[in-house]
């Protein structure tokens, strides 16, 4: 099994009111200095270990982002169990 | 004439827009997402909700749902299609009609009665309308916020497939004030106002929805 990490934003031309909202409380909580927030969507997927690279670039571009208005990142990550091995490939 | 109305897991609308086929004068046939069957109809409505609870993106679940695949199939050889609001952000997502439909820019919720300018009058939906008319219909959603890149705006419009625009306030921030858009044939019409929820005046603001209906008519009719 592999751990793969999939993260989706926004694209850069398309507004994100969420992120701008976010961004607005924080002064109001007493956070300054925070310019700007942008809100994604971070998916961890456990796949097994013949799920190719294309294969899991599909799987983004198909179902997890919506090319018209989104980008995405895809990533396999190590992931340490309890006993201390390590799986997964980086 | 026999008009397929979809219901999803999570549609609310699918008993209204039945209701403005049957007052059109046509016959309403319900349609069920999970059936690869359009069951013979000659047009296919996909209604408003929150299908699939609008999970990962508003009609992203929906758009694999096998009946889906049906109406893909048969809006390209021509079927036509009406998408209302959650139904205009399936066919978005299926491919059927460009964009996407995005977060309000004001992040409300909008639910009022808004006016509309029709700008196209020779789609499959809109021959009853007299063009730069008026119309008096529902908006209800929350991700409505109508978005593409330049070059597909300029195409939309250069092509008159800008089915319908907001005037005066433009309170989701659709690009251009686009309310509805169709297809290059203009056989599919997506929008996110609700004209089912507009065909009398009795539980509407108006009854300028049910032109959308009767255009439908005419155009199975006489092909």
């Amino acid at each position: 099994m592999a751990r793969v990490v999939v993260d989706v934003m926004p694209k850069q031309e398309i507004l994100d009111p969420q992120g701008q909202a976010v961004a607005g409380a924080l002064p109001r909580l007493g956070f300054e200095g925070v310019t700007s927030v942008r809100q994604g969507k971070h998916f961890e997927l456990e796949v097994d270990d013949d799920v190719d690279d294309e294969t899991l670039e599909r799987i983004a571009e198909t179902l997890l982002a919506n090319p018209v208005i989104e980008d995405w990142t895809v990533r396999r990550v190590t992931v340490e169990s309890a006993d201390g091995s390590v799986a997964g490939a980086v | 004439m026999r008009v397929g109305v979809i219901t999803f897991p999570g549609t609310l609308d699918d008993v209204d827009a039945a209701r403005a086929v049957t007052t059109a004068g046509a016959e309403a046939v319900p349609l069920w997402h999970g059936d690869a069957d359009l069951r013979g109809v000659d047009a296919v409505i996909v209604p408003g909700g929150f299908s699939y609870g609008d999970y990962l993106r508003c009609g992203a679940i929906a758009r694999f749902a096998p009946v889906m695949g049906e109406v893909v199939t048969a809006a390209r050889g021509g079927m036509p299609v009406l998408g209302i609001c959650n139904g205009f952000q399936i066919l978005c997502e299926a491919g059927l009609l460009p964009g996407a439909l995005v977060r309000n820019s004001g992040l409300h919720f909008v639910c009022r009665d808004q006016w509309l300018r029709v700008e196209n009058t020779t789609s499959a939906w809109t021959t009853r309308y007299d063009r730069g008319a008026e119309i008096l219909v529902p908006l209800k959603s929350g991700e409505g916020r109508y978005v593409a890149d330049e070059a597909t705006l300029d195409r939309l419009e250069g092509e008159g497939r800008v089915a319908f625009r907001y005037v005066g306030e433009n309170r989701n921030g659709a690009l251009r004030d686009i309310a509805g858009i169709t297809d290059e044939r203009g056989r599919v019409l997506g929008l996110m106002p609700h004209p089912e929820h507009a065909i009398d005046a009795l539980t509407g603001p108006s009854d300028d929805g049910l032109g959308m209906f009767l255009s439908l008519l005419d155009t199975v009719v006489t092909a």
